[in-house]
C-alpha cells in the first residue's frame, strides 16, 4: 500500500528504540527526512530510492545515536550507548563484588558501637547523632571507587567528615536537649554534600552533574522505600515463623536484621539506581506527575481553610518541622520534575500547575515565616525557632526564584534551564545551613 | 576535496550561527544553505546537525520553537539570541585570526 509511510514509521520505530535520541529529536529528524524525500522525489526518483537516499544521508543510527548521546549526556547516563558488553559484564561482577563488599561494611558500622560500650538502647543521643557516619562515608568511597576520585579531593571528603565527626561527638550536650535533637536532623543533610561530590566525581560544576545527583537523591529515596516495604514483609515473616516454634526471634530482628539491614540498604539502594537505571525512570516521572496535583490541591484547600476560619499557624516544634518538611517536599517535587523533565519541550499544562503549587507553597512558606517571627517578638529566641526561620527563610528564597523562573518560562521569556540552574545552586545553601546549624547552634545556645 | 573531520566539526558553530544571524531556519535548510555556500565542498552527514543545534540552545546561543510549517507537518525552527550574535562575532574575530596568519605564511612560502 503506501510503501513510503510505511518505511517511515519502520525507521522512526527504530530510532525510538535508540533511546539516546529523544522522542521530540525523532521528530524532528522525521520533518528533516521528509523534507529530503519531498526533494529527492521532486527530482524524479522514485519513493523507495528516495527514502534509501534520505536515510542515507541522516546518517547510520549507531553514529547518531553516539553524536546524541554526547550532547545529551543525561541520557547517554541512561548506560544505553555503552562499550562492548564482553567488556561490561566483567566490570559488572567487580562492581557487584565492591557492592556487596560495602553493604557488609556498612552492616558491620553500625555494630561497632556496642563493643566499646555504646547500646543502641542506652544511648540512643549517640546513635542520633551519629547514624549519618555509620553509612554516607561508606556510600562515598563507593562513589570515590566507581568515580576514580583522585586523592586529593577524597582526602578533603575525608576531612569534612570528620569533621562533622568531631562536632557531633565533642560538644557538651545536655540529654536529649533540643540542640542536640538538631544536630541529629541536620548532620546527615550537611554531609549528604560530601556524598554528592564524589557523586559528580569531584567535578561539581560539570554541565550535568549537579541535576544527576538531584536525580539520583530522588531515585534513592525510591527504592529505598521499596527495599523497606520488603524488608518489613521479611522481618514480619521471620517473627512468625519462629514464634510457630516458640523460639523468639525479636532480639534478632530488633539488634541485628533491621539495624544491618537499614544501612546495607542504602549502599544497595544505591547501586541500583546506578545499575537499574531505565527501571526507576520511568517511575519516578510518574509518581511526581501522581502527587504534584494531589498537593497542590490540598496547600489550596489549606489556604482557603485558613482564610475562611482566620486560624493561624500554631507554632509548636513537630509543626515547624512538618510544614518545613512539607515545603522542602514541595521543593523537591518540582526539583524532582524539572530534573526528569525534557528541558527542550515548550511549557505544558503540567508546568502551570507546577507553577500554581509553587505559588501556593510560597504563600504558605509566608504564613508560616510569620507565624514562627510572631513567636520569637513574643517568647524569645529558642533554637528550634531559630532553625526553622533560617530553613523558612532559605526556602522562601528558593520558592520566590522558581516562582519568578517558572513564570518567565511559562511566558517563554526565559529557557527551562535557567529555572535548573536556579535550583541547583541552591544545593550547596541546604547544606551549609545544615552545617551551620550543627557547628554555630549548640554553644550558641548553651547545648541546650 | 574533503575537508577533515575536525575541520568540519570546528567551523560548525559558527557556520550555524551565521546562517542563523540570516533569519530563522530549521535543520534541513540549514544544511541546505551550508552545501549551497560552501559549493558541495562541506558535507555533513545530515543528522549529526542535529546535535549541534541542541548544543547551541543548551548553551542558550540559539532559541527554538515547534511551529506548523506550509507542508502541515510539525518543524523546529531556531532563532539566534543575543548571545548567539555575540558569540558568533568573537568567533568571526577568531577565524580571521587563523586566516590573516595562514594567509601571511603561505603568501611567504609562495614568495620565496
Amino acid at each position: 500500500m503506501n510503501t513510503l509511510e510505511d518505511q517511515i514509521s519502520d525507521w522512526r520505530e527504530y530510532l525510538r528504540r535508540h533511546r539516546a535520541i529523544g522522542s521530540r529529536d525523532v521528530a524532528e529528524l522525521e520533518d528533516h527526512l521528509r523534507d529530503q524525500v519531498g526533494e529527492l522525489t521532486g527530482a524524479g526518483l522514485a519513493a523507495d530510492e528516495a527514502f534509501l537516499i534520505a536515510v542515507k544521508r541522516i546518517g547510520s543510527l549507531d553514529s547518531l545515536s553516539l553524536e546524541f548521546a554526547r550532547e545529551h549526556s543525561d541520557r547517554l547516563w541512561k548506560q544505553l550507548v555503552m562499550p562492548a558488553a564482553a567488556e561490561q559484564s566483567s566490570a559488572n561482577v567487580t562492581e557487584l563484588f565492591v557492592v556487596v563488599m560495602l553493604a557488609l561494611l556498612a552492616a558491620v558500622a553500625i555494630k561497632t558501637p556496642p563493643l566499646f560500650g555504646f547500646e543502641i538502647d542506652h544511648d540512643s543521643g549517640f546513635y542520633a547523632r551519629n547514624l549519618g557516619f555509620f553509612i554516607l562515608p561508606v556510600l562515598t568511597v563507593y562513589f570515590a571507587w566507581k568515580r576514580r576520585l583522585g586523592v586529593v579531593t577524597g582526602g578533603w571528603l575525608a576531612l569534612g567528615f570528620i569533621a562533622a565527626g568531631l562536632f557531633a561527638n565533642l560538644y557538651p550536650f545536655a540529654r536529649n536537649g533540643d540542640t542536640e535533637v538538631l544536630a541529629a536532623l541536620h548532620l546527615p543533610i550537611a554531609c549528604w554534600l560530601l556524598v554528592g561530590v564524589a557523586y559528580v566525581g569531584g567535578n561539581w560544576f560539570a554541565s550535568h552533574g549537579r541535576m544527576n545527583f538531584v536525580r539520583f537523591t530522588g531515585e534513592l529515596f525510591i527504592y529505598y522505600v521499596l527495599i523497606a516495604l520488603g524488608g518489613g514483609v521479611l522481618t514480619g515473616f521471620t517473627v512468625m515463623m519462629f514464634e510457630a516454634i516458640h523460639v523468639s526471634a525479636g532480639w534478632f530482628v530488633g539488634n541485628w536484621l533491621v539495624p544491618c539491614g537499614a544501612m546495607a540498604a542504602v549502599i544497595v539502594g544505591s547501586w541500583l539506581v546506578e545499575a537499574k537505571q531505565s527501571v526507576i525512570e520511568n517511575m519516578a516521572p510518574v509518581l511526581t506527575r501522581l502527587f504534584t496535583p494531589l498537593f497542590t490541591l490540598v496547600l489550596l484547600a489549606f489556604l482557603a481553610t485558613m482564610l475562611f476560619t482566620g486560624h493561624a499557624i500554631d507554632v509548636q516544634r513537630n509543626v515547624l518541622i512538618g510544614f518545613d518538611l512539607l515545603l522542602a517536599l514541595v521543593v523537591g517535587l518540582v526539583l524532582y520534575s524539572a530534573s526528569a523533565r525534557d528541558a527542550h519541550a515548550p511549557p505544558g499544562i503540567f508546568d502551570a500547575l507546577q507553577f500554581i503549587l509553587v505559588v501556593s507553597a510560597l504563600l504558605v512558606d509566608l504564613l508560616a515565616l510569620a507565624a514562627i517571627v510572631s513567636r520569637i517578638s513574643e517568647f524569645g529566641f529558642t533554637p528550634n525557632r531559630v532553625a526553622a526561620l533560617g530553613e523558612n527563610f532559605i526556602l522562601l528564597v528558593n520558592l520566590a526564584g522558581t516562582a519568578w523562573w517558572y513564570g518567565s518560562f511559562l511566558r517563554q521569556r526565559a529557557p527551562f534551564a535557567a529555572l535548573e540552574r536556579w535550583q541547583i545552586a541552591f544545593l550547596p545553601i541546604y547544606s551549609a545551613w545544615a552545617a551551620l546549624v550543627v557547628s554555630v547552634f549548640p554553644p550558641l545556645f548553651d547545648f541546650a | 576535496m574533503e575537508l577533515g573531520k575536525d575541520l568540519v566539526a570546528a567551523s560548525a558553530t559558527p557556520l550555524v550561527l551565521a546562517i542563523l544571524a540570516e533569519g530563522d531556519s530549521y535543520g534541513y535548510a540549514i544544511i541546505k544553505r551550508v552545501a549551497e555556500l560552501s559549493g558541495g565542498h562541506l558535507k555533513w552527514t545530515d543528522g549529526m546537525l542535529y546535535p549541534v543545534l541542541h548544543r547551541l540552545e543548551r548553551q542558550e546561543l540559539v532559541s527554538t520553537k515547534w511551529e506548523t510549517s506550509e507542508s502541515g507537518r510539525k518543524r523546529k525552527y531556531y532563532r539566534i539570541t543575543r548571545a548567539g550574535r555575540q558569540q558568533l562575532a568573537a568567533q568571526r574575530q577568531q577565524w580571521r585570526v587563523v586566516d590573516e596568519t595562514l594567509h601571511r605564511i603561505w603568501m611567504k612560502a609562495v614568495k620565496a
